[in-house]
């Protein structure tokens, strides 16, 4: 099968007010014609980037990506790109049909153009709306319309960046069969970015893990499932299981057999909110409760729990006591 | 059919009402400042409506003085707008164009419009060109301005779907930023009508041999009151109708938007 995407050594880092910031440090990977890969990799580990670099939108700062054997400088014409919010992509002063046909108009006539959206729109399950407006039609029904226009336009390569990430949990399976049943009657190469473990290995051929931030490619995973994929059956071979395990371990940095349990549930509420606090406060947080129940005193427990700040004092004072130690160590284990 | 009713008197009742009452003070008054409101109207009646059955009673001063002037406040207006929407996409589009113009915009935007009549005035002399002048740069800086601001606030997300797909530059242009502008330039082109409204009379109370402006100060020279208040009752009636038109228009170019967003 030949190369359609080659992406060696990609980095991009760019300055900001707190210093020099790397968003992608020397990426490689290939995408062959045909396969459909999915980018999977934690939430901000720069996967946008990734995927704005591949396409042309941005400039990299270090290494090249090639799209079947030209470098990519500018955004190829055979490219297109689904972006994951539908309502900001689609333009809403056209109707569905028009929106389709809108980026054909440079290269075909109106007669072929009609055609076309046709086509992509029969193929999504939305012949009937195509002359209704984007705003008329439900989230799932709008991305099938980004869907349609990325695929009227036959691109070599269509890159997605969480499609499906804006969209309930039953219309994200309708279409995920949808993108996996369109790709085979096209015949289309797809680049599929996602922070959804269990998508990656549903629908791709291979799944690229990438690191926390500053992104690179842990490992690049074969998926051994057959290409026919069921949302129910397939989500339940062991196969699957396995895979999604062992990206799930890949993207956590764990092992295999040091499987995290809840990776720090308690805190977890609280985590995204203290950045890069947050560890420190989930120690604090551990150490507050042993001490609480150590005194007895539920009470105290509790409202030390609903208090960050006295969380942290209460944890410095066990530290003085002497049984800090071994609060610190929980704290530790838990994340 | 009830309910429309009900509308239609909340919106014209307290208006005809206030009609009323003007007219049963004017006529308790009597004073020659104040005509009665039905006598402005016979004025309006007489000057206007008077004429052959033939050119739709119209009278000779609807083709004299109201034509031109409607001409040329609409003619101004229009220039105005186009060259509004072309130089603020373009001042809009560009990421340095603004830093250089934008103190000149707001200095000229600042001026009030009716002060370009003298200068005007000095330089093309009286009659329809000044008039066309001091209509096109009183409203273009309120169109210029809002066109800029649509034009720059294109959602980033169409910007790149625009550039993923390589829009030949006029597809994106008029296909991507004018359409996202046009709430705005809309916003714009209606402060620029009523302006052209105020533009066109003022100009022509100064400088010019016909027009609504031009009878308006030549009845109150000839202390010809009721024919002073018809004008005045006429450039209302202008207004609203063409501020009717331009919102019935704004209304189907903006259809697209989903209802209570416009």
């Amino acid at each position: 099968m030949p190369t359609m995407l080659e992406v060696t050594g990609l980095g991009h880092r760019y300055r900001s007010k707190d210093g020099e910031h790397i968003a992608l440090d020397g990426l490689s990977f290939d995408v062959n014609a045909g396969e459909l890969v999915c980018i999977v990799g934690p939430s901000g580990c720069g996967k946008s980037t990734l995927l704005r670099s591949i396409s042309g939108l941005i400039r990299p700062t270090s290494g090249q990506v090639r799209l079947h054997g030209d470098v990519v400088d500018g955004v190829p014409s055979d490219l297109a790109v689904v972006f994951q919010d539908y309502s900001r992509s689609l333009f809403p002063w056209l109707s569905v049909q028009r929106n389709v046909e809108f980026p054909l108009k440079k290269s075909l006539d109106k007669a072929e153009r009609r055609e076309r959206a046709r086509q992509a729109l029969e193929q999504v399950g939305l012949a009937g709306a195509a002359g209704k407006y984007p705003w008329q039609l439900s989230g799932g029904m709008q991305q099938r319309v980004a869907i349609a226009r990325a695929l009227a336009y036959r691109p070599a390569l269509l890159l997605m960046d969480e499609p499906f990430a804006s969209v309930d949990a039953q219309t994200r399976f309708d279409l995920e069969d949808l993108l996996l049943r369109v790709r085979r009657e096209y015949d289309t190469t797809i680049l599929l970015v996602t922070h959804d473990i269990d998508e990656s290995v549903y629908l791709g051929d291979r799944v690229v893990v990438l690191s926390k931030s500053p992104a690179r490619v842990v490992r690049t995973l074969d998926v051994d499932l057959p290409a026919q994929r069921d949302q129910i059956t397939t989500r339940e071979s062991e196969a699957f299981v396995a895979l999604r395990s062992e990206v799930a371990r890949l993207l956590h940095g764990q092992p295999a057999g040091d499987a995290p349990t809840g990776n720090g549930r308690p805190s977890a509420g609280r985590a995204p909110a203290k950045g890069k606090t947050g560890t420190a406060s989930s120690a604090g947080s551990t150490a507050a409760s042993s001490a609480g129940s150590s005194s007895g005193s539920s009470e105290k427990a509790a409202s030390a729990k609903a208090q960050p700040s006295r969380n942290g004092q209460a944890a410095n004072r066990n530290r003085g006591k002497g049984n800090g130690a071994k609060s610190r160590r929980r704290g530790r284990a838990r994340r | 059919m009830n309910a429309k009713l009900k509308q239609f008197l909340q919106r014209w009742g307290v208006f005809a009402a206030l009609v009323v009452v003007w007219e049963l003070a004017t006529r308790a008054a009597v004073s020659p400042f104040f005509p009665t409101p039905l006598t402005i109207l016979r004025t309006m009646r007489d000057q206007w409506l008077s004429g052959p059955a033939s050119r739709l009673f119209l009278s000779d001063e609807v083709f004299g003085d109201v034509l031109p002037s409607v001409g040329r406040m609409l003619g101004g207006w229009a220039l105005a707008c186009v060259i509004g929407v072309a130089v603020g996409v373009a001042l809009g589009r560009s990421r340095v164009a603004m830093d250089y113009v934008g103190p000149l915009l707001a200095f000229a935007r600042a001026i009030p419009p009716p002060m370009l009549v003298p200068v005007f005035l000095v330089l093309l002399s009286i009659g329809t060109p000044m008039q066309l002048a001091t209509i096109i740069f009183g409203t273009l800086w309120p169109v210029v301005l809002n066109a800029v601001d649509g034009a720059r606030a294109v959602d980033s997300v169409k910007v790149e779907t625009a550039r993923v797909f390589r829009l030949p530059r006029h597809q994106w242009l008029l296909g991507v930023v004018v359409p996202s502008a046009l709430p705005k330039i809309f916003a714009g082109v209606r402060v620029s009508l009523s302006l052209a409204l105020i533009l066109m009379v003022i100009s022509e109370l100064v400088g010019a041999t016909n027009g609504i402006g031009y009878q308006l100060i030549y009845a109150q020279r000839q202390f010809d009151l009721p024919t002073m208040w018809a004008g005045i009752v006429l450039l209302g009636v202008l207004g609203y109708l063409f501020n009717t038109l331009l919102l019935a228009g704004e209304r189907r170019a903006l259809s697209w938007q989903p209802a209570g967003r416009g």
